[in-house]
């Protein structure tokens, strides 16, 4: 990200050479400035907080615009994170803004995961930046860089001391992210105590060991007004959106029946304070820093974790591309290996389909021939019934025959007795 | 995965930001964020690290290299050498000087490297007498490129890469030689090249135009693109910029680090009987072009184009013929790097 740079004490064999007239490399600023400018800034603002703290609010009273938000619920079973990118001109600058935050934060009745979404989502934007530095054909200028340069920790205005859900979560994080504390709702604390929660704040972090983000004291510009800043920290901040009249100007402000808080007025509150660290005097150096420490850091225990060395045991210089090497023939080998072994899963288990199948195969032939041979004795059972009923019905037929003839002789006969009665009987 | 992170909505709010200034006094206006402030912290931050520059020179032996390096950033970047004997003079083969000077101009401090390249184009044959220059420039990318790989890095990479090579033309008012043809087809693919004819004080305007012309259609017809690249404009604007100069290139010069008075005033300039050829004047040389382009308004520009095009070609190639999985070690399955690689 930054341009080409020099050591700060002159190399030996380098001289110092001082100019007969004007060359003209003065203007070597102005070129990269106009650079910037064509190619745009990008900042990532990191917002942690407990539900209705007023994150959305002070983003949108520090960059003076209505990012759109919406009003989270209570009941969220876990903390997600919501981010959201805007572009933002002033003048001639062109920034690309990416506000994240958190919701539901502290919601949950068991906070010990809290912090754990966080970290992911850090660690996969340092992920994804080294991805796109590792890869062979990458476009790191034109990459829209999305870690995250500032985190702003909202503390409640509770007046007595941080929770241990704020120190867990800030000691998880202060090693990824630039962490610059706020006292959110500020109003609500009186001067006296906002002076003893501002100490009181400050040396639990510093006897807990959480490095929070200090103002850069190197460039004697600003150096000064950073020192100051320090000894201000952490910020205690109110954010209004809505305009309130105060004499005869309109001014950011909250109004209550006893008063309004102005939010730009450095009496009532630090908002100013923090507008002008964290924007005007130092947005550079936190992208810096995140760039130069936090990330340098991951890329280092993230290859190191994959097992890669810059020295090996004999402590001479191995260089990344041997490791790779090696690396790769670990892994083809190991790739080979699980193939054969697929191979002879895949190899076992058409055998054992086979087997299966053939087995189910002979049962289907055994019951075939089951059924043939049970089939067959019916049809010789039916045939034996119907030869039987075949029988009786010819020895019916006979019987009727028989007896159709003997009723039609014993008619006859009868019909011969009658006659001969009827004819005896006239006589 | 826990957790969702909803996907990004483009807004594109304008900020107020009219700073503008109201009567009686410095105003704070109500919309105003601050967001412009960062081009003055950029600034401010660059003026602290300070520059680096290298600039490599590549010519015969006698074309006014070590002068024109002194004229160009007005101090003995350049020692010539005083040698005794015209065989000592003269090495066997090409040789790489690379010095480095410390300047310093209105606060902002810039560490000029000037590498020189003595023998060049000096033996009977000069057969392959570019492969020690392309090395040299390939160890610089080399070099860069191992302290970039490296796990715990160096917080700022020193950056030795050759940003840009000043090609010096011997002023035959003929045509390109086939050691200018071939140095340059070979070398404008990995760096920037800016061609310059050199001691012109020996043509007259007619000859010097025609010489130019011929020189770029020569450029042309080879195929060679040198600074500033064609392919490398990036808006109209660019473009427009970059035709009025390429439409001048090759830059006829005449180096002096000499003054002498002319009409009342010293400039820097060659005296002979005829007259005075005044360096920084556009009307007897194009010295004042080539320092504009170089130093007042191109620098970072080039500097850009090292890094992120040279820079990066080398670093392809290099990765792709160690056929490292670079990508692949860190996870990414085998289909996803193949669409990276070349």
């Amino acid at each position: 990200m930054a341009s080409s740079d020099v050591a700060r004490q002159p190399d030996k064999g380098v001289r110092s050479l001082s100019l007969a007239g004007h060359v003209g490399f003065d203007s070597l600023p102005d070129q990269l400035v106009n650079k910037s400018i064509c190619q745009g800034f990008c900042f990532n603002i990191l917002c942690i907080g407990e539900t209705g703290i007023g994150k959305s609010t002070l983003m949108d009273t520090l960059f003076n615009t209505n990012f759109e938000n919406f009003e989270s619920s209570h009941f969220e079973p876990q903390v997600k994170l919501r981010a959201q990118t805007y572009d933002l001109q002033e003048t001639n600058v062109r920034l690309r803004l990416t506000v994240v935050n958190t919701v539901g934060f502290g919601d949950q009745m068991n906070k010990q995961e809290s912090y754990q979404p966080v970290v992911d989502y850090i660690d996969r934007q340092f992920e994804s930046y080294l991805q796109e530095e590792l890869k062979i054909k990458r476009s790191l200028h034109n990459y829209h860089d999305s870690r995250v340069h500032a985190c702003l920790y909202f503390i409640s205005p509770s007046g007595h001391s941080l929770k241990s859900l704020d120190l867990v979560t800030m000691k998880k994080l202060d090693s990824k992210v630039n962490i610059i504390p706020v006292i959110a709702k500020a109003d609500t604390i009186s001067k006296s105590e906002l002076h003893k929660f501002k100490i009181k704040i400050m040396s639990e972090l510093v006897s807990n060991g959480v490095q929070i983000y200090q103002f850069p004291l190197d460039d004697e510009t600003v150096a000064k007004v950073n020192t100051t800043m320090n000894g201000h920290l952490p910020f205690a901040v109110v954010g209004s959106t809505e305009e309130v009249a105060v004499g005869n100007k309109m001014v950011k402000a909250r109004q209550y029946p006893w008063g309004v808080v102005q939010v730009e007025n450095e009496n009532h509150c630090d908002f100013v304070k923090l507008r002008e660290m964290l924007i005007c005097v130092n947005m550079e150096d936190l992208r810096e820093q995140t760039h130069t420490r936090h990330y340098e850091l991951y890329r280092r225990c993230k290859l190191e974790e994959l097992g890669f060395k810059d020295t090996d045991s004999e402590c001479k210089p191995v260089s990344l591309q041997q490791t790779y090497e090696a690396k790769r023939q670990e892994f083809l080998v190991e790739l080979q290996k699980r193939e054969d072994e697929m191979r002879q899963m895949f190899v076992q288990r058409v055998k054992d389909k086979e087997a299966e199948l053939k087995e189910a195969e002979r049962e289907l032939q055994s019951r075939f021939e089951q059924l043939k041979r049970l089939h067959a004795e019916e049809k010789a059972a039916l045939e034996e019934k119907k030869r039987l009923l075949d029988d009786d019905l010819s020895s019916f037929g006979k019987r009727k025959a028989a007896a159709q003839l003997l009723q039609a002789q014993s008619l006859t006969a009868n019909g011969k007795k009658d006659k001969d009665r009827k004819n005896s009987g006239f006589m | 995965m826990s957790e969702a992170v909803v996907p990004d909505a483009m807004v594109s709010p304008a900020v107020g930001g009219l700073y503008g200034e109201k009567a009686g006094g410095p105003m704070l206006d109500f919309s105003y964020v601050g967001i412009d402030a960062i081009l003055e912290q950029m600034r401010r931050k660059a003026m602290k690290q300070g520059f680096e520059l290298n600039i490599m020179v590549v010519g015969q032996s006698g074309l006014g290299k070590s002068t024109l390096m002194n004229t160009l950033f007005k101090s003995k970047v350049s020692r010539k050498s005083v040698l005794a004997t015209a065989q000592e003079k003269i090495p066997k083969t090409v040789e790489i000087k690379s010095i480095s000077h410390d300047i310093e101009e209105k606060g902002v401090r810039m560490k000029l490297t000037v590498i020189d390249t003595p023998g060049f184009g000096d033996q009977i044959n000069n057969e392959n007498c570019w492969q020690p220059i392309m090395k040299f420039i390939n160890d610089q990318y080399e070099a860069y490129l191992q302290e970039e790989i490296n796990i715990n890095r160096k917080k700022r990479i020193p950056d030795s890469r050759v940003h840009c090579c000043i090609y010096f033309i011997p002023p035959t008012g003929h045509c390109l030689r086939p050691l200018d043809v071939e140095f340059m087809r070979r070398l404008s693919k990995v760096v920037n090249i800016v061609p310059v004819i050199a001691k012109a004080d020996t043509l007259t305007l007619e000859e010097r135009d025609f010489f130019k012309k011929k020189i770029r259609e020569e450029l042309r017809a080879n195929g060679i693109d040198v600074y500033p690249q064609k392919e490398f404009d990036e808006d109209a604007e660019d473009r427009m910029i970059n035709e009025k100069i390429r439409e001048m290139i090759p830059f006829a010069v005449v180096g002096s680090d000499q003054e002498y008075q002319v009409n009342g005033r010293r400039l820097l300039g060659r005296k002979t009987k005829w007259g005075t050829i005044e360096v920084e004047n556009i009307a007897h040389c194009e010295f004042a072009y080539l320092r504009d382009l170089l130093i007042r308004t191109h620098m970072q520009n080039i500097k850009d184009i090292t890094s992120s095009i040279h820079y990066e070609m080398y670093r392809v190639r290099r990765l792709n013929e160690n056929n490292t999985m670079v990508a692949h070690a860190n996870g990414i399955p085998e289909h996803h790097l193949t669409a990276h690689e070349m």
